[in-house]
């Protein structure tokens, strides 16, 4: 009884996505990664996805993938956020808390604008 | 360090997906009665022998040249021995590995379980390719979430699409809000 229960609901809620997927044409797929190692959580990098998933469900961007990584040994820039928008080069963001991340979401996923004064040089 | 316990969570999962598991499972159980809140995170990665066993408990010693062992265990071990509770991490490789962290419900150090919705919509978003199976019980009431099931009926359509995205985020944060009512 407690379980997610309604499957019928996700149906649903499927069958609008996919509708959206073909109305909407999409403007080339975008990747971020957010970094989830013990020294990004540490530094609030679940507040960071939060805010990812956030906006995406309220500005509802398609065609976005979200997924997570480990440390990637820049403990000191964390929360690292990182973009690879169609076939461009991943761009690695330091210092990302959710504010950053939201700007990040539209100038540069949105709207291709690199957010230069986060960018970490590998 | 961390300030939740649903952080913790998080991290410990962390590790289980790193280990390259295809099933994780979240269990956590808080018992009023007992005066116990319990957390168990198990899965079916790599697993390790009993020698890294020994070292991951030990934030001082180290082998490792990429980071493959943080301070994720010893923070958790650490917080639960705070709180007159037990810790235990029990390994086999190529099977899996089990951690057990409890916690004396109503101790004075006990870190509040914090917004362990994120941590769950977290996972569930961030590693699509893993089989989560979460279960927060309180008492009598129970929270149960199995990725499985969600995948098949979303056939295709991703877990960060804005409409799914809020349907999770809906459900799970209802789910738990309902158990955590009492």
């Amino acid at each position: 009884m407690n379980k997610i229960k309604s499957l019928d609901d996700l149906k649903r809620v499927r069958e609008e996505a996919l509708e959206k997927r073909s109305k909407t044409a999409v403007s080339g797929k975008a990747h971020v990664i957010i970094g989830m190692g013990t020294c990004g959580i540490a530094a609030g990098a679940r507040e960071t996805m939060k805010a990812v998933l956030d906006y995406i469900e309220s500005e509802k961007m398609e065609g976005i993938l979200v997924t997570q990584t480990g440390c990637i040994g820049l403990c000191e820039q964390e929360p690292i956020l990182q973009v690879v928008r169609g076939d461009e080069e991943k761009i690695t963001y330091g210092k990302v808390d959710p504010e950053v991340a939201k700007r990040i979401l539209k100038e540069h996923v949105s709207d291709g604008k690199i957010v230069k004064d986060h960018v970490v040089n590998l | 360090m961390m300030k939740e316990l649903s952080l913790h969570i998080l991290d410990i999962a962390e590790n289980s997906v790193n280990a390259d598991a295809n099933t994780v499972s979240i269990n956590i159980e808080e018992d009023s009665q007992k005066n116990l809140l319990k957390i168990i995170i198990q899965d079916d990665g790599k697993g390790m022998d009993s020698e890294m066993l020994r070292m991951i408990t030990d934030p001082f010693i180290t082998t490792r040249t990429t980071r493959k062992v943080g301070l994720g265990i010893p923070f958790l071990k650490e917080a639960a021995e705070a709180c007159n509770g037990h810790f235990s991490i029990t390994s086999q490789p190529g099977k899996g590995t089990c951690v057990e962290a409890s916690f004396q419900r109503d101790h004075i150090d006990r870190m509040p379980m914090g917004a362990i919705q994120n941590t769950f919509l977290d996972l569930l978003v961030g590693f699509p390719d893993v089989h989560w199976i979460f279960k927060y019980r309180i008492d009598e009431e129970e929270f149960d979430l199995d990725s499985e099931p969600i995948h098949k009926t979303l056939d295709g359509i991703p877990l960060s699409d804005p409409a799914v995205l809020k349907y999770l985020k809906t459900e799970i944060e209802n789910g738990i809000k309902r158990i955590q009512r009492k």
